[in-house]
C-alpha cells in the first residue's frame, strides 16, 4: 500500500477489504520502526494497543457497525492523556507519568474506531517553534535532516511527512500546529478557541490553547474534525457552538470536486506581507493567483496591531504557563527529586531537575509579569492589547470571508541555528499568534517550495467558520499539488 | 536603579533569586547567568507594549468574551483514589507523602 494515501483512500480500501485493520497497523508500526532511530518523530510506539484496537476494529466492519473512521491507524501528539500508555508532554517531569484516564479528544477517537500507533514527539509542554526543546531530542525534517521539524507539534507533522501516519493530531497555542505543518509541507487546521476539548490534553495557556489535527490534505483535516469538534461539560471554555456543518462537510466529501463558495472575498493583511522574503512572496502570490482563478476576489486589507502580537502574546502565554505549571511539585506525580531535606528543597530540586531550559525561561517570565507592581503594567496591559488584535480581526471580517497570510516567515532552518537566541526563535511566531490570540481558527496548507523545503500559506476565518476554511483549502488543493510532493528519503 | 522607578528595561540578580523563590526553581550559578541575560531579552522585547495607547480598552481574558459556564453542585464522578495514585512518588494509607513540615 502506498504510505502517502490518504485517509479516504485508505478508508476506502479498508472497507473494500483489501486489506484489515491489523495488516494496516503492522505496515504503519514497520515503517514508524524503520525511521524512528533517525527521524525521531515519537516519544512511544503503542503496538500491544493498536493490534488490539485494529482487531477490534476488524470485527466491528465484519459486524458491519464501523464508523468512518474505523481501523485507521493515528498518532497523538504526546500532550493529549492516553489511559495506560505514558504521556510525557516532551519533558523528564512527565517521563515516567501514565495517565489514569483518556483525553476528551482520544475518548471519541477511540470510540470512532480509529487505531493509535503511538504518541508523538514534541516541544517541552509544547513551547517551542522547532521541536529542540524535547527531552526526548530533536525530530528532524524528512525533507533535509539537518533541519528543524518546527514546533512544537514537530513529532506529528513530519511523520506526516515521512509517510508514517495518514492523520495524527496536535496542539496550538501560538502556532504549534500550524509552523511545523508548513516546514513538513502537511496540511493543519487551528480550530477556534473552544472548539475542541482541552480536557486531558496537558495545559500550556488556557486561554489559548486549540487541540486539532494535521494531515497531508485538507479533505483529511475535513475527515476528523467532526469527531474532535464539539460541546464537553468536562472543559469549562468549551463551545456549545453546535458541529452539525463540519458532520454535512465530511459525510458528502468529494474533494475532487471541491470548489470555493460563490462570491467569496479574501483579505491580505499589508503586515504580514511588508518584509516578506522575496521567494516567499512568490509562492503567496502564485497562491493569491490561484485563488483568483477559483472565483475568489483578493483585497488588501490592514491588521494594524500585528507588530504587538508577538509580546502580547509572551506575556499572556507565559503568565498562564507558570500558573498552569506550578502544579508539577514532586508531591503528587510526575518527576521528584532524590532524598528531599524538606518541602522547599523537594519543589525546587524537583522543578529544576523536571524542567528544561525554556520551560524555567517562560516560568520565570511569567512570574515576573504576574508579581506585585508589574502585573497592571505587563499582563493586564497584554491583556488590553490583546483586545486590539482581536477587534483589528472583527472589523476586517466585516469586509472580508477569509484573510490570506503566510503561516512562517522562512521554511524550515537549521538544527542549532537559533537555540541560542530565543527571541529570534520567538519571531518564528509572528504570522501565527495573532490567530492565536484573536480565538479564531486558521488553516495552513502546502503553497510551494523555495531550495527543496515547504512553505505553507495561512487562510484565518472569523470565528467557527472552519467549514469555509476546509472548503477552500480543499479548492485550492484541485487546483496545486504541494500536497502531493514527498520526500525522498524517509530516514 | 531599581526596575521599577525608572523603566522596565532591567532585570536584577535580586529580582532573578525573588523569581527563582516565588516560581520554586533553583537555578545554579552558570544557569542563572544565562537567565538574566534571557530575561533581560524577554523584558526588553515586551516593553514594546508599554508604546501602545490602550486608553479606554478593556482586558480581554477570554478570545470570545465568554463567561465562565456554571453547573449545578452536583456529584457526577466518582474518585478512584488507588488508580490516580498509582503515579505518585511516595504514598501511604492513601496519603501522600513529603518530607516532615513540622
Amino acid at each position: 500500500m502506498d504510505a502517502f494515501a490518504s485517509l479516504g483512500q485508505l478508508a476506502r480500501a479498508l472497507n473494500h477489504g483489501d486489506f484489515s485493520s491489523v495488516e494496516l497497523a503492522q505496515e504503519h508500526l514497520a515503517r514508524i520502526e524503520a525511521s524512528n532511530p533517525t527521524l525521531n518523530s515519537f516519544i512511544t510506539v503503542s503496538a500491544e494497543h493498536a493490534l488490539t484496537q485494529a482487531a477490534a476494529a476488524d470485527e466491528r466492519i465484519a459486524a458491519g457497525t464501523a464508523g468512518p473512521l474505523t481501523g485507521l491507524p493515528l498518532a497523538h501528539k504526546d500532550i493529549f492523556c492516553t489511559d495506560g500508555i505514558r504521556t510525557s508532554c516532551g519533558s523528564r517531569m512527565l517521563d515516567n507519568w501514565i495517565a489514569p484516564y483518556d483525553a476528551t479528544l482520544v475518548a471519541r477517537l477511540n470510540d470512532a474506531g480509529m487505531v493509535t500507533l503511538g504518541k508523538t514527539n514534541m516541544d517541552e509542554f509544547a513551547m517551542g517553534s522547532s521541536n529542540e526543546n524535547s527531552y526526548y531530542g530533536p525530530v528532524l525534517n524528512p525533507w533535509d535532516p539537518t533541519r528543524v521539524p518546527g514546533g512544537s507539534s514537530g513529532g506529528s507533522a513530519a511523520a506526516l511527512a515521512a509517510g508514517l501516519v495518514p492523520i495524527a493530531t496536535g496542539t496550538d497555542t501560538g502556532g504549534s500546529i500550524r509552523q511545523p505543518a508548513a516546514f513538513c509541507g502537511v496540511c493543519g487546521l487551528k480550530p477556534s478557541y473552544g472548539r475542541v476539548s482541552r480536557y486531558g490534553m496537558v495545559a500550556f495557556a488556557s486561554s489559548l490553547d486549540a487541540g486539532g489535527p494535521l494531515a497531508r490534505d485538507v479533505a483529511d483535516l475535513a475527515r476528523l474534525m467532526p469527531l474532535i469538534a464539539g460541546f464537553d461539560p468536562r472543559d469549562s471554555t468549551s463551545s456549545e457552538q453546535p458541529v452539525d456543518r463540519l458532520e454535512a462537510l465530511a459525510l458528502n466529501l468529494d474533494e475532487s470536486a471541491a470548489m470555493l463558495p460563490p462570491g467569496l472575498t479574501i483579505g491580505l493583511p499589508e503586515e504580514y506581507f511588508a518584509d516578506l522574503d522575496g521567494a516567499l512572496a512568490v509562492c503567496l502570490d502564485q497562491a493569491r493567483a490561484t485563488l483568483e482563478k477559483l472565483g475568489a476576489r483578493c483585497v488588501d486589507v490592514s491588521l494594524p496591531h500585528t507588530a504587538a502580537a508577538i509580546p502580547t502574546y509572551y506575556v499572556i502565554a507565559s503568565a498562564e504557563a507558570s500558573t498552569n505549571l506550578s502544579r508539577y511539585d514532586g508531591a503528587r506525580f510526575g518527576h521528584r527529586c532524590a532524598h528531599p531535606t524538606n518541602l522547599d528543597d523537594l519543589y525546587q530540586r524537583s522543578r529544576s531537575e523536571g524542567f528544561g531550559r525554556e520551560v524555567k525561561r517562560r516560568i520565570l517570565t511569567g512570574t515576573y509579569t504576574l508579581s506585585v507592581g508589574y502585573y497592571d503594567a505587563y499582563y493586564v496591559k497584554a491583556q488590553r492589547v490583546r483586545r486590539l488584535i482581536r477587534d483589528d480581526f472583527l472589523r476586517v471580517f466585516e469586509d472580508v470571508d477569509l484573510l490570506l497570510a503566510p503561516t512562517a516567515p522562512n521554511p524550515a532552518f537549521p538544527l542549532d541555528q537559533l537555540l541560542a537566541d530565543p527571541i529570534r526563535m520567538y519571531q518564528q511566531d509572528a504570522f501565527t499568534v495573532p490567530a492565536s490570540l484573536a480565538g479564531i481558527p486558521a488553516l495552513a496548507v502546502p503553497c510551494g517550495m523555495i531550495d527543496g523545503l515547504p512553505v505553507g500559506l495561512q487562510l484565518m476565518g472569523p470565528h467557527f467558520s472552519e467549514v469555509e476554511l476546509l472548503e477552500a483549502g480543499m479548492a485550492f488543493q484541485t487546483e496545486t499539488d504541494w500536497h502531493q510532493q514527498h520526500p525522498e528519503a524517509t530516514g | 536603579m531599581a526596575a521599577h522607578q525608572t523603566n522596565l528595561m532591567t532585570i536584577h540578580q535580586d529580582d532573578i533569586a525573588k523569581l527563582c523563590r516565588l516560581a520554586q526553581i533553583a537555578l545554579d550559578d552558570g544557569e542563572r547567568a544565562a537567565t538574566n541575560a534571557d530575561l533581560d531579552k524577554m523584558i526588553q522585547m515586551i516593553d514594546v507594549l508599554q508604546s501602545i495607547d490602550t486608553d479606554g480598552v478593556e482586558p480581554l481574558a477570554h478570545p470570545l468574551d465568554a463567561a465562565q459556564r456554571l453547573r449545578a453542585d452536583e456529584i457526577t464522578e466518582l474518585v478512584d483514589r488507588d488508580r490516580y495514585q498509582a503515579s505518585a512518588p511516595a504514598v501511604q494509607d492513601g496519603l501522600y507523602l513529603v518530607p516532615r513540615v513540622l
